[in-house]
């Protein structure tokens, strides 16, 4: 097993990527990963009772960390627009309310988007280089790329292929991670888009290819590692998020650095929003509690935020007519 | 962003406790010839209720209640009969369930999240896996016409109060023996509630009788001519006294004792949840289990990032009030166990060990440890041979698995241990060559009505639980 987190170990990441053998080599000496352990592990946090002025807290927190987000074939200047507003003020009766970290469309959109959002500090994030599927030719990737930060995305959210990962050739997804980190470059200079990745852990079935690929992604340059597209079940889970910290927090260990993680799909309440800040709170720590180094990838979650909020200051539940449907 | 969790302790106003208890025998409360004794709550010192003393006569009485209940009704009844009050107080458990655990975390000291996720759910599960059993017992590979043993006389310890009581009673019942249980002297309310149970069960008068109180009760108990199995949990201490007290009678006896589990961390374990399991093992119940990991072997090549991730994760602890339902360790269940708890790790110290704790604030009042670790520990130390029964962790290395087999073995216990590794024929191996009545394979302190249950050695001899669990109640039961 690499001992990753003793002090050493920090230079001795640059040659792991040198061969798809000392990667594989890299990939599969890392410690295994107990299914039912982590499983456990993730239950357990979720049985912590989060009320009153911690749910306040956590409440906003999750506001602010939600990529709000739409992906669908039907998406109009008009969908993204109504989005972009309801990022900005989620609760149009409650100046208190904050805005959320990001819109989320796919790269054609960006253009209305960042438009609509101007200088309000939400961020444009587009899916590109061929998301969900991942199987598009590196150059169409990369062309994908290039048009959503040309646009002006903000961050650049990118999937792994799959195929490529499930075959064992690493060096392959991980050459294509460094190269869309290229294209998250603008090309007059100035703050490159950020780059997350998601790995669609549905598809990747087992707990220690999601710690392969979240290594593989933060060797690459990731700002970022993210669960899934949304298109595929199951999305995020707790168990898999688990995993994903426990790879963030060794790696800033083994390099100082810091890379940010995104649970997409399937969170929908409050109550699950508040079992994963419990679980980014006693993993990783306060540290991650940032919409910069955690996000939330949902479209019907901030109802339920908004629905929840209302309800801790009102004391009563206000109903689904009285949140905005976008 | 600090995430501070606001306090969300569980409603006490669940359990509607009597200022005081008196003893039941033959189906009722009766008063006691004895005296009266405190129960308090550990964590705050507060007196919960009074509890009636058994003496010599009432221990008596009690037996000749359990006695005619076995003679005139309970030794006559089909299985299935005994099944359906198994199944009845299996079912009022359920339904108390709440009332229970709120119950055994104000009287133990343990956090609510545990009286209610392990201890009361198992207690259900294994009165509903006995009922099971009850009209089936021809099938146990016991014999073809198995026969109870007549009245069992049984004591058990404070660290799983009602849980102990399930262990005892569900078996002893279903296999059509009668019961005189005494709970530990600092934890008689869930037993005095679950004898309310048996009143709302409507199980016949005398089949569960209840004497509380401390030493010289049990002794009583133990030493009755009428009492035909003895069963026992709790210190080798005691338990060696009661293996002498029966010497000689024709008394069946199982002793549930001390231990001082290794477990065993492999250097191709999966470190994150091996950590995990060296927590749940050792500061699980404040470390009052008798088959605690309570003594970490983990192999040299390792042992500084386990030791580094260990004590990153003990960092996030909750010490505190046990009905908090976000409180990880609750209170040590009295003052006597604290002190042994504090001389131990004392002399942890003295012999040289070097003793590490989260930092971590303890309330003013009540009995309270904070989770420990003792490190540079070899199997010299005290803490490595002694059972501490308490948060404390004495942490030992090995080089390779003979060695790791070799001092896990070396104790005069032997009640259960851990293997952590990715490699199965490793597990298999291990888990063969080591001598622990239970061995876990990557997970620890698990428990399940199925699973039988016991020591070798100093731990103790018999099993509970499972199919093995029914011989101890049955005549030429001996599997």
């Amino acid at each position: 097993m690499p001992a990753l987190t003793s002090p050493g170990a920090t230079g001795d990441l640059s040659d792991v990527t040198a061969s798809d053998a000392t990667l594989r080599r890299f990939l599969h000496g890392l410690p295994g990963v107990d299914q039912v352990g982590a499983e456990a592990r993730a239950a357990s946090l979720g049985t912590r009772s989060i009320k009153t002025t911690a749910k306040a807290q956590a409440i906003d927190l999750a506001i602010r960390m939600v990529d709000l987000t739409t992906l669908e074939g039907q998406d109009t200047p008009g969908k993204v627009r109504a989005l972009a507003s309801k990022a900005m003020r989620p609760d149009p009766t409650d100046a208190t309310c904050p805005a959320t970290a990001a819109v989320c469309v796919y790269p054609d959109l960006v253009g209305v988007a960042k438009q609509q959002l101007g200088d309000s500090g939400v961020n444009v994030a587009a899916v590109a280089a061929a998301v969900p599927r991942g199987r598009a030719p590196l150059d169409i990737k990369l062309a994908d790329t290039r048009d959503a930060v040309a646009a002006g995305a903000d961050e650049i959210d990118m999937v792994i292929d799959r195929g490529a990962f499930l075959t064992g050739r690493y060096l392959q997804v991980f050459e294509e991670i460094v190269a869309v980190r290229g294209a998250c470059e603008r090309p007059g200079g100035g703050e490159p888009a950020h780059l997350k990745v998601i790995f669609e852990t549905g598809e990747l079935q087992t707990y220690d290819n999601v710690r392969r690929a979240s290594w593989l992604a933060m060797l690459a340059g990731a700002h970022f590692i993210k669960t899934s597209t949304g298109k595929v079940q199951p999305a995020a889970t707790l168990p898999v998020t688990l995993v994903m910290l426990e790879a963030v927090r060794d790696y800033r260990e083994a390099t100082g650095q810091m890379v940010g993680v995104k649970p997409a799909g399937g969170i929908r309440t409050t109550k699950d929003a508040v079992k994963y800040l419990v679980m980014v709170n006693e993993v990783v720590g306060a540290d991650w509690l940032d919409p910069d180094w955690f996000r939330f990838g949902a479209s019907t979650l901030l109802n339920d935020l908004l629905m929840q909020r209302s309800k801790l200051a009102t004391g009563r539940y206000s109903g689904p007519d009285y949140v905005t449907i976008d | 962003m600090e995430f501070e969790y606001a306090p969300a302790p569980e409603s006490r106003s669940v359990v509607d406790l009597k200022p005081s208890y008196g003893l039941f025998i033959g189906g009722e409360f009766v008063d006691g010839h004895g005296g009266a004794f405190k129960t308090i709550s550990p964590a705050t010192e507060e007196v919960l209720a009074e509890v009636a003393e058994a003496d010599e006569a009432d221990v008596d009485a009690a037996v000749k209640a359990a006695r005619r209940a076995y003679d005139r009704v309970w030794s006559k009844l089909s299985g299935a009969e005994r099944a359906k009050y198994l199944y009845r107080i299996a079912r009022i458990i359920q339904e108390r369930s709440r009332e229970l655990a709120v119950a055994e975390s104000l009287d133990n000291g343990k956090p609510i999240k545990e009286s209610r996720d392990v201890d009361v759910p198992t207690v259900a599960a294994h009165f509903f896996y006995y009922a099971g059993w009850a009209d089936k017992l021809e099938y146990a590979g016991l014999g073809t016409d198995p026969r109870p043993l007549g009245v069992a006389g049984q004591v058990i310890p404070w660290n799983f109060p009602l849980l102990m009581l399930a262990w005892k009673v569900a078996p002893a019942l279903a296999c059509g023996n009668t019961v005189v249980l005494k709970p530990a002297e600092t934890t008689p309310l869930t037993a005095l509630l679950f004898a309310e149970i048996c009143q709302q069960a409507d199980l016949p008068a005398g089949v569960v009788n209840i004497v509380t109180g401390a030493g010289a009760t049990g002794q009583a108990l133990v030493s009755h001519p009428g009492v035909d199995k003895v069963a026992f949990t709790g210190s080798t201490e005691v338990g060696k006294a009661i293996a002498r007290a029966v010497a000689g009678t024709d008394k069946k006896v199982t002793l549930e004792l001390g231990g001082k589990a290794a477990n065993i961390v492999f250097d191709d374990a999966p470190i994150d949840q091996a950590v995990e399991g060296i927590v749940t093992g050792i500061f699980f119940n404040q470390g009052h289990v008798c088959c605690a990991g309570s003594r970490l072997l983990v192999q040299e090549s390792i042992a500084e990032e386990v030791l580094a991730r260990l004590k990153r994760r003990m960092s996030t602890l909750r010490v505190g009030d046990p009905l908090d339902k976000n409180t990880d360790i609750g209170a040590i269940n009295s003052a006597e166990q604290l002190a042994r708890i504090r001389e131990l790790s004392a002399v942890g110290e003295a012999e040289g060990a070097d003793r590490w704790s989260p930092p971590c604030e303890l309330p003013d009042r009540g009995f309270w440890f904070p989770p420990t670790l003792f490190t540079d520990v070899t199997q010299a130390h005290r803490i490595a041979r002694e059972e501490i029964f308490g948060p404390v962790l004495s942490v030992l290395t090995f080089r390779t698995p003979a060695e790791a087999v070799e001092k896990a073995n070396n104790t005069p216990f032997g009640l259960s241990a851990g293997v952590w590794t990715e490699k199965g024929s490793r597990i298999l191996h291990v888990a063969s060559a080591l001598r622990a009545g239970v061995v876990w394979a990557n997970t620890f302190n698990k428990f399940d009505p199925t699973s039988p249950f016991g020591g070798y050695q100093e731990s103790g001899y018999g099993r509970e639980g499972g199919r093995h669990g029914l011989a101890a109640y049955l005549k030429g039961g001996e599997l």
